[in-house]
């Protein structure tokens, strides 16, 4: 019952201790460690704390007694707890440095492992800038807490509290003075902290929106920079750094009066012990040594107490960063279907080396989507689908071009294959197979694909290439190159061994899409979807890539995302998309001549080219 | 984020062969930290805190006044114990009640004077931070394309965000603790020496010691946060790369592959981490074990004193309290010192990031275009022996002159590295040339501001990036404060009216949010409704239609008939439909014009160009 109202109202019943008990299972490994430290350095403190009652010692024996061996030992007595203080002061850094550098690392390499796994759909919603935010200051801010303000807080709780009992044994009296501003001080924490704690989640989410403007900036150079428009640009950041600026110091307010309360209270409360001791002192009640020990311990816990204004801060702060880290690692990666035994079973049964599976694949071989229908799961409940009853049969072997307008679905469509999104009606088979009980990892073995978008990582010519096939060779690498007639690369600095991408040499639009395609063919794909692979090419290596082209799709099953006639001419057959299903399956001269929609798509208005005019003629001759 | 995909234009075609060669070793670019002169980091924050510098002494005249109050404590307990006891013996209660107030009076001070510590340094820091952002990305946006490409959008974003949080880090926590232990540190020690010589002396020479300490720790720890930050550098440079290519990694299943080389890059960073950590610990031992040596010596030597009534006791207490008071503060001091660290090495980044010299600067005496002749919007471009070459050495276009009447459209083909795009961007002022100048009706481009140069000149790539916000807001980048009007008929006359109101929130839609998707050829249309929009004299399309369908390059080509009539307009196309309406074709090759007339000539002609028109015509089913 309780768990269910907790669950509905999140965001106000949040709580910085909830958040940060999340972070247990990266400080398990460490959790030894972490123990030992904390350990250590309670007792560290308590060894700072014991030197006042020595200097006592010293004071009401042989300083009162004159007595100077004893004044030696005393001294002696002060050096070793000051050894050992600084020993173990340090022991605890020399043991929490490795373990910790390894949660920070281990919490952003899961991260990582996690974003790499979720839909596109996800990263659709969220800029990289505020995945970035959490993968490092985020993560960062976890360590430094771990490191220091966590082992402090329950340090420096347990000194207060040890410090506490030697005080009021001391002298219980004066003791409970300085036991006054507890609650007062408990009340007021509380209510800062909340707002505190508040402001920092803000002003952490608004330097991830700054840090998105600065990577669109970024990548949008040339834009800005054609149309003139970085003043616009710097508008729009001045405003959001600004907005920021005005977080931290509402923050900085919030946390000048959490320290002042910190501050005075105490100082009040020693203040009075001190009146009331020395009148006491004045009675005879109380020995000097005793007050001097009594006031140096309740001054040594000033530092303890006044620390829990930042380490509260800090706690804070890193409990919204730790908010922020599991809001992405509670977004649920999709599940996938048969791994291990299926997928071994499944995998025997689509190389179908048996007769039986064989007149399987005849049936249903090839690449088939029935009923397939897609609405992206963020889109509002009244827009119409993307795609909706999609019918398409791809034959073993056959390749299909397809045809639609801009924003008709196409690119949509070819995401769906590699489960890149997931068709939320319908169902898609490879021979034979549904791909919804594929394990991700064979379907996108099976399936290769070269995007609209060529995008090239980090790495050497060959490495970008080859890591289209599970086990490619230098043979293969070569023909790739060949197909895509990517021949560029020989004359590249290191051949096909130079780096490109983001850290390396930039390549232009018509040389990065060539790569992609020598990437989506290498290795001979069973099933290839290529996503309009020539638009960024010259006629003359059109034509060169296309006649290699055609000798690769003889051998695969294709569906080839086409704008020009020269592209769809590649396809044995074309399907024509539009608003969302599949209104033609044809050859290509079959819908110029039967659909007005395909023929105005391949050739534009009538009386611009020679096709047109043939189309026109088509369009008398062919209507029914 | 497919929008976001850090997506080079057909650019730098140029650079791929011989140009990159000889640029392998000694690239400053290759390293994560540029060149800057020698003393640049200190010259920057020294500007940076300058307009702060009123705020800062008043900052520092607070902390004085705070530390005052705090650290009057220990010196009231011992005038409590050597004097107010006494006297409260001899039922004198004066002492007493003075010692009452002020203890009062410093324990409320020290609270209200904190307080107001906090909010001026939060002000000063944040000010400062604010600044240098600023500058940051001002100076981002003032460097050329060529500086952008050469040192990559992750290193970029890192400066930007990572090391400005860094140096957030130090102002924010450590300026106050570096002017509070500084200030506690005078304090006592003066207020030791005025207690008693010997102990005051004895405390004064610790420090010599342990400013030896800090010193060799400060080298020590330099170098691993440089080598720290470079870590985290590139762990930010693959974590981007991966997020924007995130379509490419899942259906290559590099997951696994990316996860081993981000480790590898993670692991760097940890290993940093650690040594840095360690280089802590080892200081903060040390420095703690001087100070309670020097401790204990006092109790020792106090004590003796005390015995023989050469010391008060009151004066011993004080001197005891004063001292582990003066020691605590240097765990704080190391974690200044750490922050102190991580920031200096960002600081020198974003130094040199600042010293870099923006290649195609503003003029400082900017010049106005001349009216444009009645009826006629294009302006002239002439390139007067114009040649250039990359920084690196590598020629891609030799000397030339070249002339485009205003109103002139021109066509410009060739294969990929004949060095079109050079062309274009040199016109469009992306880089300026090596030699010679272009001119604009005949004022040289960078004799004009940016405003003036861009009412001239506008370029649309095939390269279309959305920037967050809606689909009119990205239209508007070509004119900002256009009306909604204006917006809808630029991209009505371009053919994206349609598909922008079938969008669930029309123009409103978030291109970011839900519903926003938008095809990279709808993106070009937005690109093109950008153009027309800005409504420049002189249009440049570098393969802007090339994700176009044919109904789409049509309307475009249809918009540049009718409402960019009578530009001045170059268009590098791939596809010679777009030839068709130009009234001038330019053939490149290897960086020189070769051919040059109207497509009717060129077409009829034995040339490269009827070549490539006949190949066109033949792809067209």
């Amino acid at each position: 019952m309780t768990d269910t109202a907790e669950h509905s109202s999140p965001s106000e019943k949040r709580s910085a201790v909830r958040s940060l008990l999340r972070l247990w299972p990266y400080v398990r490994p460490a959790r030894n460690r972490m123990a030992a430290g904390a350990a250590v350095t309670i007792v560290a403190s308590c060894a700072g704390l014991v030197i006042p009652l020595a200097l006592k010692w010293i004071v009401d024996g042989p300083v009162a007694g004159k007595d100077p061996s004893g004044v030696w030992l005393g001294g002696a007595l002060v050096l070793v707890l000051g050894l050992l203080e600084a020993s173990l002061f340090a022991l605890r850094r020399f043991i929490l440095a490795r373990p910790l550098a390894r949660v920070e690392a281990d919490m952003r390499a899961d991260l990582y492992g996690h974003l790499q796994r979720l839909p596109v759909s996800f990263h659709d919603r969220w800029p990289s800038g505020q995945l970035l935010s959490r993968a490092t200051t985020d993560l960062m801010l976890l360590r430094i807490f771990l490191a220091f303000p966590l082992t402090f807080l329950l340090v420096n709780g347990v000194t207060i509290l040890v410090g506490f009992i030697v005080l009021l044994i001391q002298q219980w009296t004066l003791g409970l003075v300085l036991l006054a501003p507890v609650v007062p001080l408990v009340i007021l924490c509380t209510y800062f902290e909340e707002r505190y704690s508040r402001a920092a989640r803000t002003a952490q989410d608004q330097s991830g929106d700054l840090a998105t403007v600065v990577e669109e900036s970024v990548l949008g150079i040339r834009i800005i920079k054609g149309f003139g428009r970085h003043r616009g640009q710097e508008k729009v950041f001045a405003a959001l750094s600004g907005r920021l600026r005005g977080t931290e110091l509402r923050k900085a307010h919030l946390l000048g009066m959490l320290w002042a309360v910190i501050m005075s209270l105490p100082e009040l409360a020693i203040g009075a012990a001190l009146v009331l001791g020395v009148l006491q002192v004045a009675d005879g009640e109380l020995s000097a040594g005793t007050l001097v020990a009594f006031l140096s311990t309740a001054l040594a816990l000033r530092w303890p107490v006044e620390s829990f204004g930042f380490l509260i801060a800090i706690a804070n702060e890193s409990a919204t960063a730790a908010d922020r880290y599991f809001e992405v690692m509670d977004a649920p990666v999709p599940a996938d279907p048969a791994s291990g035994k299926a997928s071994a079973k499944a995998s025997g049964k689509a190389s179908g080396k048996t007769s039986g599976k064989a007149r399987a694949a005849k049936e249903h071989g090839g690449l088939r989507l029935e009923g397939v229908g897609f609405r992206y799961p963020d889109a509002p409940a009244d827009a119409p689908p993307v795609l909706h009853g999609v019918d398409l049969h791809i034959r073993p072997g056959e390749t299909m071009a397809l045809v639609g307008t801009t924003g008709s679905g196409k690119t949509t469509l070819t995401a769906l294959i590699p489960r890149l999104h997931e068709a939320t009606s319908g169902r898609i088979t490879l021979d034979g197979e549904d791909i919804a009980a594929m394990p991700r990892e064979r379907l996108r073995a099976l399936v290769s694909v070269a995007f609209e978008d060529p995008t090239l990582f980090s790495a050497s010519v060959g490495e970008n290439v080859l890591m289209g096939a599970d086990a490619g060779r230098e043979a293969d690498l070569t023909r790739a190159l060949e197909v895509a007639q990517a021949g560029f690369v020989h004359s590249l600095p290191e051949g096909t061994g130079t780096q490109v991408g983001e850290q390396g040499l930039s390549l232009s639009g018509g040389q990065r899409q060539r790569l992609a395609l020598a990437r989506a063919v290498v290795g001979d794909p069973r099933f290839l979807i290529l996503d309009d692979p020539l638009s960024a090419l010259d006629v003359h290596t059109e034509a060169l890539v296309e006649a290699a082209l055609r000798e690769v799709l003889a051998g695969t099953t294709a569906l080839v995302v086409a704008h020009r006639p020269s592209t769809v001419l590649l396809a044995d057959r074309v399907a024509l998309l539009s608003k969302g299903r599949i209104t033609a399956v044809g050859t290509h001269h079959e819908l110029l001549r039967t659909s007005r929609e395909y023929a105005s798509l391949m050739a534009g208005d009538e009386d611009r080219s020679a096709a047109a005019d043939r189309t026109h003629a088509g369009h008398e001759g062919g209507r029914r | 984020m497919t929008t976001t995909a850090p997506d080079r234009t057909s650019a730098e075609e140029e650079r791929t062969a011989p140009a990159a060669g000889g640029a392998k070793d000694g690239d400053p670019f290759d390293e994560d930290v540029l060149p800057a002169p020698k003393g640049a980091s200190r010259a920057l924050l020294r500007s940076l805190l300058a307009p702060a510098r009123g705020r800062v002494r008043l900052a520092a005249l607070v902390m004085l006044l705070q530390q005052a109050a705090v650290q009057a404590g220990p010196l009231l307990v011992a005038f409590a114990i050597d004097r107010a006891v006494p006297a409260a013996r001899r039922d004198d209660y004066g002492p007493l009640i003075a010692v009452g107030t002020a203890y009062l009076v410093s324990a409320l001070a020290a609270g209200l004077l904190q307080y107001a510590f906090v909010r001026l340094s939060a002000r000063i820091g944040q000010n400062v931070l604010l600044d240098l952002r600023g500058r940051i990305f001002r100076h981002a946006q003032s460097l050329s394309v060529d500086f952008h490409e050469r040192y990559t959008s992750g290193r970029l974003i890192s400066r930007a965000t990572t090391d400005v949080e860094s140096i957030r880090e130090l102002i924010n926590d450590g300026l106050q603790e570096l002017i509070g232990v500084c200030l506690a540190v005078v304090y006592i020690s003066a207020t030791l020496l005025y207690l008693d010589w010997g102990i005051g002396a004895v405390a004064v020479l610790s420090f010599v010691p342990l400013q030896l300490l800090m010193r060799s720790y400060r080298r020590r720890a330099h170098e691993v946060y440089r080598e720290r930050s470079t870590a985290i550098a590139s762990v930010i440079v693959k974590f981007t790369e991966t997020m924007n290519g995130i379509r490419p990694v899942q259906a290559f299943r590099r997951e696994r592959a990316n996860e081993a080389h981000f480790s590898e890059l993670n692991d760097r960073h940890r290993h940093a981490n650690t040594r840095a950590l360690l280089e802590m610990a080892r200081y903060v031992f040390l420095s703690r074990l001087v100070a309670n040596v020097v401790l204990a010596a006092v109790v020792l030597w106090g004590a003796y004193r005390v015995a023989g009534d050469g010391l008060e006791l009151g004066v011993l207490a004080a001197g005891v309290l004063y001292l582990r008071r003066l020691y605590d503060p240097l765990d704080q001091l190391a974690m200044f010192l750490n922050s102190y660290q991580s920031a200096a090495a960002s600081l020198e980044k974003i130094a040199g990031l600042l010293a870099q010299r923006p290649g195609v600067p503003e003029p400082a005496e900017p010049r106005a275009l001349p009216e444009r002749r009645a009826g006629l919007p294009g302006r002239e471009v002439v390139f007067e022996g114009v040649r250039f070459a990359y920084r690196t050495g590598g020629e891609v276009l030799p000397r030339f002159d070249l002339t485009l009447g205003a109103g002139q459209t021109v066509a410009v083909v060739g294969s990929t590295g004949a060095g079109k795009s050079t062309l274009a961007k040199l016109l469009a002022r992306f880089y300026d040339p090596t030699e010679g100048r272009v001119l604009l009706d005949g004022v040289p481009l960078d004799a004009l501001a940016v405003p003036e140069l861009r009412r001239g000149v506008v370029m649309v790539t095939q390269e279309a990036f959305l920037f967050s916000g809606t689909v009119a807001e990205n239209i508007a980048i070509g004119r900002p404060g256009a009306t909604r009007e204006e917006i809808e008929q630029a991209a009505k006359a371009i053919g994206a009216h349609d598909f922008i109101t079938a969008l669930p929130d029309g123009y409103d839609t978030d291109v970011r949010k839900r519903g926003g998707r938008i095809s990279a050829g709808q993106r070009q249309l937005v690109a093109f409704a950008r153009a027309l929009l800005a409504d420049p004299a002189v249009l440049i399309l570098d393969e802007a239609t090339s994700s176009l369908d044919i109904p789409g390059e049509q309307a475009v080509q249809r918009a540049m008939a009718t409402v960019l009539h009578g530009r001045t307009a170059v268009v590098i196309a791939h596809r010679l439909s777009t030839v068709e309406i130009a009234d001038r074709v330019l053939v490149m090759a290897d960086g020189r014009v070769v051919e040059d007339g109207s497509p009717a000539e060129l077409t009829g002609g034995t040339g490269r160009f009827a070549d490539l028109h006949r190949a066109w015509r033949d792809s067209l089913a």
